[in-house]
């Protein structure tokens, strides 16, 4: 070796050291810069009580964005075009966003926006996500935009607070965690199911403390929209963060978009975002290894996002289980669930269907969608939401027809936002109904008060849509 | 914020792993745009039966629970979203310090910022701790023994002859001690952040 051989860094050094403002030390956290601050109605209201209590500005309103998504309706629009918000607590909310962008200068993409979507679409839509950035926003699901090969974390309201008035953060460096999958994955197969597999491997917590690093030829495999819904749900197995080294996926999807660096620039950037990954050799804190040749479609079972398996399996028995609380928990689980130890869940009847979130609302989600939905119909009784992520997913949908294939089925196609996903604007799951649901979360509640939600792919939701159980959606595909 | 030096008081428990944050506040109540209110919805579809009247066999309604300063609960505790609407339901709620094996790192930090004090214990204290809860219920007990949780020394103590450190980054118990709020340390890196930025 020679002397001038640095030592190998991973992608997530090479970000981090970009954006040290004050170095960390025995006593004080590091103090990191913020790229890009994406804000939204349901967290950020208290941040700026905080600062106008204070009496500081925003830092960086041009580093900032709003949107609304949380509370936001997704009924449709009245004649106006307007939106119709009949909870008066959601009002106040939306109007108190507006008042804080306007007096605050943040550029907000709200309810009349064309650009308007869930904070965690609209990102990446408009080129605002780019890699080697740091991005952070009042909203765990942040990791999202990991899949661009940026440090992009959810962070509380006191943070959303500090980002707004100093643009930086205080934090420790997170370790590593390389997720490494090669192979290429079976028919039916998705990135929903992907990630589903790696949190019941590693567990819901498994990850606290660490960023994911998604490496192997599955990953490189898989499209932008397939690498956010990896990312996405990083933090059901506890880690804050996911990352995803940028590559030709990565720069074409970026080419071109409303934000994205032009000419000179772009050639620039796109030289920089070639060295933003993981040098050969460079040390990961752990590693998880996957085979993607023998990965299902999967489903939840539970009431956290761990409890998942082949949709082909069978639900765990409690009394396989030697630990006293794990036992209790899955015990709990599996009643609130309605589900029996052993049984499969193939046949089992389904409420709702929702098709949405964060996680599975974009153009190639809605496209996979359609094209199992298709000449079937929605299943007599059942109630099909699909909630495009974003107003300009919801454009390129229509312009594409796919809204009609939802709505001929008998679906309804709406109003982008959270939706049920989170139940917080009025969309949300009667007590003991049962989703299957391509959102993030089964949480007990998450849907509606007593709502019972099963996780899966948007394929997996369109095949219980259509016979109204569920359904291991390769039995409806064509030989 | 105010110091937090030291919280003695006896507590209640909710021993069941993975306590996310939709069960400690429901995402319907997020809609608010201050942080008052929230503690008598703290885990409000667990607490409350359907009718809104309070559920006898969920922890935080016995009458033990009444008064007390401190949970104690299951492994990865606060998993789930980011919203700090969850520690100020707590605090809301009467709950100044929660003991767990475990929490989830974005609950922990905004607890931190809130003076709600994250103490982690080894599996085999939590149990133990438990174990004397549903010993208290099942007898009928007034109240659990009291704990006391000790910030500068870093120290919960159960009884005369068990106490034990819990770890806390130097940084975190200065906060907590002196009362300082982490964007006043941050407001002091001014000179720092416009460096950076001028040659960012």
């Amino acid at each position: 070796m020679t002397a001038t051989t640095s030592r190998a860094t991973t992608l997530l050094d090479k970000i981090w050291n970009r954006h040290v403002v004050r170095a960390a030390t025995d006593v004080t956290p590091a103090i990191v810069y913020v790229d890009l601050h994406l804000v939204h109605e349901v967290t950020s209201p208290q941040a700026f009580s905080d600062l106008r209590r204070r009496g500081v500005r925003v830092r960086c309103p041009g580093r900032t964005f709003a949107t609304t998504d949380h509370s936001t309706p997704t009924t449709p629009r009245d004649h106006s075009g307007r939106l119709v918000v009949i909870d008066a607590q959601a009002a106040t909310q939306l109007d108190e966003l507006e008042r804080n962008c306007s007096e605050f200068g943040i550029p907000l993409y709200g309810t009349d926006s064309s650009r308007q979507g869930i904070v965690h679409v609209i990102g990446p839509e408009l080129g605002l996500t780019r890699p080697g950035m740091t991005i952070v926003c009042g909203d765990s699901h942040t990791s999202t935009h990991g899949a661009f090969g940026a440090l992009a974390f959810g962070i509380g309201t006191s943070e959303v607070a500090h980002v707004l008035a100093t643009q930086c953060i205080l934090q420790r460096k997170p370790k590593t965690m390389e997720i490494h999958i090669d192979g290429t994955v079976p028919r039916g197969v998705s990135a929903k199911d992907i990630i589903l597999a790696v949190i019941a491997k590693i567990g819901i917590g498994g990850g606290t403390g660490s960023v994911f690093e998604y490496t192997g030829s599955a990953i490189r495999a898989l499209g932008m929209e397939a690498r956010m819904t990896v990312c996405n749900m990083s933090i059901e197995g506890g880690a804050r963060a996911g990352m995803i080294a940028p590559d030709d996926t990565t720069i074409e999807y970026i080419s071109g978009r409303e934000f994205a660096p032009t000419g000179a620039a772009w050639d620039a950037a796109v030289s920089e975002w070639r060295g933003m990954r993981s040098d050969p050799g460079a040390r990961h804190d752990s590693s998880v290894t996957l085979d993607a040749r023998t990965l299902k479609p999967m489903i939840t079972y539970g009431t956290n996002p761990a409890m998942a398996m082949a949709i082909d399996g069978r639900v765990p028995d409690p009394e396989s289980i030697y630990d006293r609380n794990e036992r209790a928990t899955l015990t709990h689980a599996l009643n609130y669930m309605g589900v029996q130890p052993g049984q499969r869940l193939i046949g089992t009847p389904v409420d709702v269907v929702f098709l949405g979130s964060c996680t599975n609302s974009r153009i190639s989600d809605l496209r996979e969608a359609a094209g199992l939905l298709r000449g079937h119909k929605v299943k007599e009784g059942l109630r099909m939401l699909v909630v495009p992520g974003s107003r300009a997913v919801k454009r390129a949908a229509e312009a594409e027809g796919l809204d009609r294939i939802f709505r001929e089925a008998g679906a309804e196609w709406r109003e982008s936002g959270c939706s049920m996903c989170i139940a917080m604007n009025g969309d949300q799951l009667a007590p003991g109904k049962l989703a299957v649901s391509t959102s993030n979360r089964n949480f007990e509640g998450r849907q509606g008060p007593g709502s019972r939600t099963m996780l899966a792919s948007p394929i997996t939701a369109v095949a219980a849509a259509i016979t109204g159980t569920i359904t291991d959606l390769r039995t409806l595909l064509p030989n | 914020m105010e110091p937090i030096i030291s919280i003695t008081s006896h507590y209640f428990a909710i021993p069941a792993d993975n306590v996310d944050t939709d069960q400690i506040i429901p995402a319907r109540f997020l809609k608010v745009t201050d942080k008052e209110g929230l503690g008598a919805l703290a885990f409000y579809d667990r607490r409350y039966v359907v009718d809104g009247s309070p559920d006898p066999a969920f922890p935080i309604n016995a009458p033990a629970a009444a008064g007390a300063e401190i949970l104690v609960t299951g492994h990865n505790f606060g998993c789930g979203s980011s919203r700090e609407h969850a520690p100020w339901a707590l605090l809301g709620a009467g709950v100044r310090a929660v003991i767990s094996s475990g929490f989830a790192d974005i609950f922990r930090n905004n607890a931190l910022k809130n003076g709600l004090l994250p103490v982690t214990v080894p599996p085999v204290v939590l149990r133990r701790l438990t174990q004397a809860w549903d010993t208290c219920i099942a007898s009928g007990n007034e109240r659990t023994d009291r704990l006391t949780i000790d910030v500068p020394s870093q120290t919960l103590t159960i009884d005369a002859n068990t106490s034990l450190v819990f770890p806390l980054e130097a940084f975190e118990k200065h906060c907590l001690l002196a009362g300082v709020d982490q964007l006043d340390f941050l407001l002091g890196a001014t000179d720092d952040i416009n460096a950076f930025e001028a040659i960012s």
